[in-house]
């Protein structure tokens, strides 16, 4: 839908911005997290440009009316703007990838993991960007919010490093978001943090209920129609 | 092919942010649903607002609506099928083309990509844009804009389509070709058209309805609307020329010293006799939708004054 090349720069620097600090800023160490952390971030926000695009059109184009009054579902509509988001996404996850090969390295196991978590992390951001779109009413304030979101869950939680160097009574505050569970995962799968087999599991849950009810908000809340 | 009723019953509408202002004030319509059903009045008058909440767009605060027997609330899904919808304010993407523009919208309808390629080729040639169906609409016309929107719904398989002011900002030209698609479109449609051109309605509409301040005030016919209406001549003297006393019905002047006279058909002949033996320049004429619009309307402000 974008079709300016400085948004598409903009897609594929911004995760990258992010993991080049830290990878300078530690001399390396973190390279790996800053990675995997790069792949959230960028997972995470197709659903925030979804949420942007989303709302242009609706309200300056008036295609969310066009859509509700045919026999296109929310679902499939959402669906089909979710995949040009990810289109858009390609040229970052492919840099990242190559990183992935040469500084990770996975097994195939650990790749499933990975690609599960950022998956759900996927979905996750889908689900919110969706939901926030159809009650935007003009643009400036959908931008202003996609931003705070944007903020709230992948730049502030330990997303490019592990959580043990945030001070304690902060970390519980990083638990409230479901980026910093999916961090936690792709992080202890491919070795680069400690996590018991109770932490992983629950990490798990956490991210599988937390996208289940996103999803079912996404249903039930979004307001495809108006009232 | 549409074949039944259009139907609302104590339709009313309170927008949220309104302080419970009516948008909608109980409105109740039962026609044919086929030709063309023009809602017309001024800005604001509710004309969005019901054409939303028929089209599924928007929920009613109470009161009930259907089209063929289809509630428009409770069965959504089932009429969603069968719409499509040009709102008020849409408007082209602009960097895309009316061809990818109608393409786009047949394929999230559920067309196959080849049927809707050839099938928006054909109806972008139909309303006059064939020359321009590869260019960004960003470089249109307006009216070409326009009619690409159309086309759009002319392009699919919804027998029920809902256009909001699809004229306005047009010039003539533009508005005249626009009225022909239209008509082309209603054949074997059923559309719902808003205006405030009165001559719009005047020329396409099988079924008009007058909105005001949220109710309906006026519906039917062209026919139906003037019967409805007590003096169904008009009589306009030129400046200059004596007006003769009228016993029942109305005189207005215009600024350059014209006088209307509404009348009754037996009165208006009454009137005519005598300008005619008075030698005065006059014409005479059954009331247009113009008087019937203006008579309703102010009617309508009275019973509101008088609550
Ligand atoms: N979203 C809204 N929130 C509050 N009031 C609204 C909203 N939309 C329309 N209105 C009000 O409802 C009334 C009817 O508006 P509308 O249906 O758009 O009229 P029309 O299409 O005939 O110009 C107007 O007074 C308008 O200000
Ligand atoms: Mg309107």
């Amino acid at each position: 839908m974008k079709n300016y090349p400085v948004v598409l720069i903009n897609t594929v620097l911004s995760p990258l911005s992010f993991l080049l600090l830290i990878a300078f800023v530690t001399k390396g160490q973190l390279l790996p997290d800053a990675i995997e952390g790069g792949f959230i971030m960028s997972m995470f926000n197709s659903g925030t440009s979804l949420q942007g695009d989303l709302a242009h059109l609706k309200n300056d184009f008036k295609l969310q009316d066009m859509v509700v009054s045919s026999p296109t579902s929310p679902a499939a509509y959402v669906t089909g703007m979710a995949l040009a988001e990810v289109i858009y996404s390609t040229p970052a996850l492919a840099v990242l990838t190559v990183l992935a090969a040469i500084y990770i390295h996975p097994g195939p196991l650990q790749v499933l993991e990975l690609v599960s978590v950022f998956l759900l992390m996927f979905l996750t951001s889908i689900a919110i960007g969706y939901t926030l779109s159809t009650f935007s009413s003009d643009i400036v304030q959908s931008f202003a919010f996609s931003r705070l979101i944007s903020t709230l869950f992948s730049t502030l939680p330990p997303v490019y490093y592990p959580i043990t160097y945030i001070p304690l009574p902060f970390r519980y505050a990083a638990y409230l978001s479901p980026t910093t569970y999916a961090a936690e995962i792709s992080q202890s799968a491919t070795g680069l943090l400690s996590l018991s087999t109770a932490g992983t599991a629950l990490a798990w849950v956490v991210l599988l209920v937390t996208t289940a009810i996103l999803a079912v908000v996404a249903a039930k809340k979004a307001r495809w129609r108006e009232v | 092919m549409a074949s039944g009723e259009l139907s609302c019953k104590g339709l009313t509408k309170v927008y949220s942010a309104s302080n419970g202002r009516k948008a909608l004030d109980s409105v109740d319509v039962r026609i044919p649903s086929r030709g063309i059903f023009s809602l017309i009045g001024m800005n604001g008058a509710g004309k969005t607002t019901l054409v939303r909440i028929l089209a599924t767009q928007l929920e009613p605060t109470s009161g009930a609506a259907s089209i063929d027997g289809i509630d428009v609330v409770s069965q959504a899904a089932r009429l969603r099928e069968r719409i499509a919808t040009v709102p008020q304010e849409a408007r082209t993407v602009p960097w895309m083309t009316p061809k990818q523009t109608v393409l786009s919208y047949l394929m999230w309808r559920g067309t196959s990509y080849a049927d809707a390629s050839a099938k928006a080729s054909e109806v972008l040639g139909r309303v006059g844009l064939g020359q321009q169906e590869n260019v960004l609409t960003r470089r249109l016309s307006g009216g070409m804009k326009r009619k690409t929107l159309v086309a759009t719904v002319l392009a699919s398989e919804a027998d029920i389509v809902f256009l909001d002011e699809p004229t306005t900002g047009l010039d003539p030209i533009s508005r005249k070709e626009l009225w022909a698609y239209l008509g082309t479109l209603a054949k074997d449609r059923f559309v719902i058209l808003t205006t405030h051109y009165l001559e719009e309605a005047e020329e396409l509409a099988s079924c008009i309805g007058i909105m005001h301040m949220g109710r309906l005030v006026g519906l039917g016919s062209l026919d139906d609307l003037r019967a409805s209406v007590k003096q169904q001549y008009s009589i306009r003297i030129s400046a200059g020329s004596a007006v003769p006393e009228v016993k029942e019905g109305a005189v207005t002047r215009s600024r350059s010293g014209e006088a209307q006279i509404l009348t009754t058909e037996a009165e208006a002949y009454g009137l005519s006799r005598l300008l005619l033996d008075a030698g005065a320049k006059f014409s005479m004429s059954k009331i247009s939708l113009d008087d019937i619009f203006f008579h309703l309307v102010n009617r309508g402000d009275d019973e509101v004054s008088r609550r």
